[in-house]
């Protein structure tokens, strides 16, 4: 993400760098695999999606069948806000039958109608109540690590953030009192009832994962890419009007040509104007882009500097 | 050592540049090592609009802001844990671990020097008595210093910061250099540079100031550019810590139902052939396949993901080693330097948790050789080792390990020291 940067050399770059974070991506992969009871958060987004693609080559699922067990060796785990987009969760589930792994799906509404999470009223994001269900989740199934595609790249509060990232028993993170993590000498021991948020592409950023994307040729959810869509312009954001995101009173409805950068809970996530229609446009793009990834596209974000560290210390990944 | 042999980079450059380089900046509370960062990362267009806007208060830009990340970081002015930065020049791809400067973070300014290929230690010139040729350095940079030698950071780079605000930059600037030069030569480092900057004002930062304070050489950014990736360790005998233990399932496999080994290659290379003995058990195999991390069959060297498939069947699991036939012995008394980590101090007599590759095994502390004084590199005698200190141990283990010299191997070299009790990180040992 840098305009000063010419593509051809990005791309004499890149090659070997991608090769590196795939490395050490699949190094942490199997690192984990030595845990009692794993689990890999899988959304169905383009950040889940090269950590999939990259547990794949770890566990040789997609190999020629010499080697392998053909499975990844953990379930894959969604919590879902039910604010979701369709084509998201329908790529989601498609992917995890082809690859024949466990899919668990928890919901936020599960946790609504358990009265564990209370909304302050009904169009608010569930995106921050995510935690509470999660965090049931890690109980009912006593999760010991739990994969993520998070990217320090992100956030300020991720940037600070140690691969293997410690969790008390009420799923909190401190960070004041991470532990060090020195070469590649990961301090995985527990108390009971703690356990561990894994980080295997902390050090990839927004264009290394299009590139990885483009590389590995990774099929995503068709969002992604260059669509039409009715969206209201509302403090410089693009919002998708939506069953849940209606607009409100004087505001116009327009059609853009859009594509999502990220994607989450309908009600917090925007897509950005764009007629990238694939892998390499994408790139192209987001060498080119002046505003960041969450600056464009996420609405909840911009309450505070310090509402992501605040969400985490409660337990959000 | 005067300024002018040492304004200049010591050797050449080499390594592969189209590797990222990963480097750390350390230094005092204050030193400016969050602007510092703030400035490469504006100067050299990394920093995107809403991100920018983000950290402008009244007009104002706080380069620091761009990188304190923690509200407590915010309410304290200062860097409580590693922030890491990624950006790219026409050049080079570069991650950036900004390290605290506190003494009490020094745990994380470690941990972000076990991974870095460079280290730039920022020195403030306001806080030191410039005029004076004799001038005393502060602690930190000592420490910060010490403790990047001993990781073996592949380059330390010393930044003098601030110099736009002290009255004869030119002066300062060679007294200091001439200090950091006396104290790099009896602590044995050989520093690839001595750079004036202003972060603030961003001079020889990103853009190199020709002449100023008397400098005629690379802009940091600049000599970034051109420093070597830490070189893997292939020269050594060969060792593997096995990571994974993969079960072929078999149906399409005709070689006898054998395992594959999976890992990061610590030191030397392996290749179809080679006979290989097995930490702890002592069964010695020949290694018949090789495959690189995405199961392609070649030859593979150290800092690399690798499996391996041994001609028969031996006891091999996760935690294991597999070494070269000529390799050291394992062996169940060690010493080594350690520097704590963890607010509870070493007591000898106490046991821990020792984790070499990924093998873990009980350790007791015999004896504490001494504890090295940061301001004057003297030998103290020591009854317990504090939060921070740098000190010589002898510890014993419960079962034999393959540890090297980390001098000369790294990953085999390296003990991670775990309380029993907290589960706290509370010590990184380098074998001696």
């Amino acid at each position: 993400m840098n305009a000063r940067v010419e593509p051809q050399l990005l791309t004499r770059l890149s090659s070997s760098h991608l090769d590196a974070l795939e490395e050490e991506a699949i190094f942490v992969l199997r690192e984990v695999a030595a845990f009692e009871r794993p689990t890999l958060l899988f959304s169905g987004g383009k950040d889940s999606l090269v950590l999939l693609r990259c547990a794949e080559k770890a566990f040789g699922v997609n190999g020629d069948g010499t080697f392998g067990s053909g499975r990844i060796p953990y379930p894959l785990l969604m919590i879902d806000t039910g604010h979701n987009f369709p084509e998201v969760t329908d790529f989601r589930d498609r992917r995890a039958a082809e690859l024949k792994a466990d899919l668990i799906v928890r919901s936020v509404e599960d946790s609504m109608r358990r009265g564990t999470v209370r909304l302050a009223h009904p169009g608010e994001s569930r995106n921050v109540h995510q935690s509470v269900t999660l965090l049931e989740a890690i109980e009912e199934f006593r999760f010991d690590a739990l994969i993520g595609g998070a990217r320090r790249d992100e956030e300020k509060a991720r940037a600070k953030e140690r691969v293997f990232s410690h969790r008390d028993s009420f799923g909190q993170w401190q960070p004041k009192a991470q532990r060090p993590e020195l070469w590649t000498l990961f301090n995985t021991r527990l108390q009971p009832g703690e356990h561990f948020r894994v980080f295997p592409i902390s050090n990839w950023t927004e264009l290394d994962v299009w590139q990885y994307i483009e590389r590995e040729n990774i099929a995503l959810p068709s969002i992604y890419y260059a669509h039409q869509r009715q969206v209201i312009e509302r403090k410089g954001l693009l919002v998708p009007v939506t069953e849940l995101t209606p607009p409100r009173e004087g505001e116009q409805v327009v059609t853009r040509t859009v594509r999502f950068r990220t994607v989450g809970d309908i009600t917090c996530t925007c897509p950005v104007a764009s007629p990238a229609a694939n892998a390499s446009e994408v790139v192209a793009e987001t060498i080119a882009a002046d505003v960041s990834e969450r600056g464009a596209t996420r609405m909840d974000d911009k309450t505070s500097d310090a509402s992501m560290e605040k969400r985490k210390k409660e337990g959000y990944f | 050592m005067d300024a002018s042999t040492l304004a200049q980079p010591v050797r050449q450059p080499s390594g592969d540049h189209d590797a990222a380089l990963r480097f750390i900046t350390c230094g005092s509370v204050d030193d400016g090592k969050s602007t510092l960062i703030g400035r490469l990362l504006v100067d050299s267009k990394a920093v995107l609009q809403d991100q920018l806007a983000g950290v402008q208060r009244s007009g104002e830009t706080d380069l620091a802001l761009l990188t304190d990340g923690l509200t407590a970081e915010r309410e304290q002015g200062i860097t409580i844990d590693v922030a890491y930065r990624y950006f790219a020049t026409p050049a080079r791809k570069f991650i950036i671990g900004d390290a605290p400067g506190h003494e009490q973070y020094t745990r994380n300014m470690v941990t972000a020097a076990s991974s870095a290929d460079a280290a730039v230690v920022l020195v403030d010139a306001t806080k030191l008595a410039w005029q004076d040729a004799d001038l005393k350095l502060l602690p930190q940079t000592h420490r910060h210093s010490l403790l990047a030698h001993l990781l073996r950071v592949p380059s330390i780079v010393f930044a003098i910061n601030k110099l736009d605000a002290v009255q004869d930059p030119a002066l300062a600037f060679r007294h200091i250099s001439a200090a950091l030069g006396r104290f790099a030569q009896s602590a044995g480092i050989e520093p690839r540079a001595v750079v004036p900057v202003s972060a603030l004002k961003g001079h020889n930062v990103v853009e190199a100031a020709p002449g100023w304070c008397g400098y005629a050489g690379p802009s940091l950014l600049q000599l970034l550019e051109t420093l070597p990736v830490t070189q893997a360790e292939t020269a050594e005998p060969f060792s593997f810590p096995v990571q994974w233990v993969e079960k072929f399932s078999g149906s399409s496999d005709t070689s006898q139902g054998r395992r594959v080994f999976w890992g990061r290659i610590a030191t030397g290379q392996v290749r179809p052939g080679q006979a290989v003995r097995v930490m702890p058990s002592g069964q010695t195999a020949t290694v018949a396949q090789v495959l690189d991390a995405v199961r392609r069959p070649r030859d593979i060297g150290a800092g690399h993901s690798a499996g391996i498939v041994l001609d028969r069947e031996v006891d091999v699991s996760r935690g294991d080693w597999l070494l070269a036939t000529d390799a050291p012995e394992a062996v169940r008394e060690v010493s080594g330097t350690v520097a704590w980590l963890d607010d509870e101090p070493l007591l000898p007599g106490r046991v821990y948790w020792a984790l070499h590759g990924h093998r873990w095994v009980k350790a007791r502390v015999r004896r504490i050789g001494h504890r090295l004084d940061i301001q004057t590199l003297a030998q103290q005698q020591a009854t317990q080792l504090e939060a921070n200190a740098i000190g010589q141990v002898e510890i014993t283990l419960q079962e034999p390990l393959a540890t090297r010299p980390f001098e000369r191997a790294r990953l085999p070299g390296s003990l991670v020291l775990v309380d029993t009790a907290t589960h706290r990180t509370a010590g990184a040992l380098l074998v001696r």
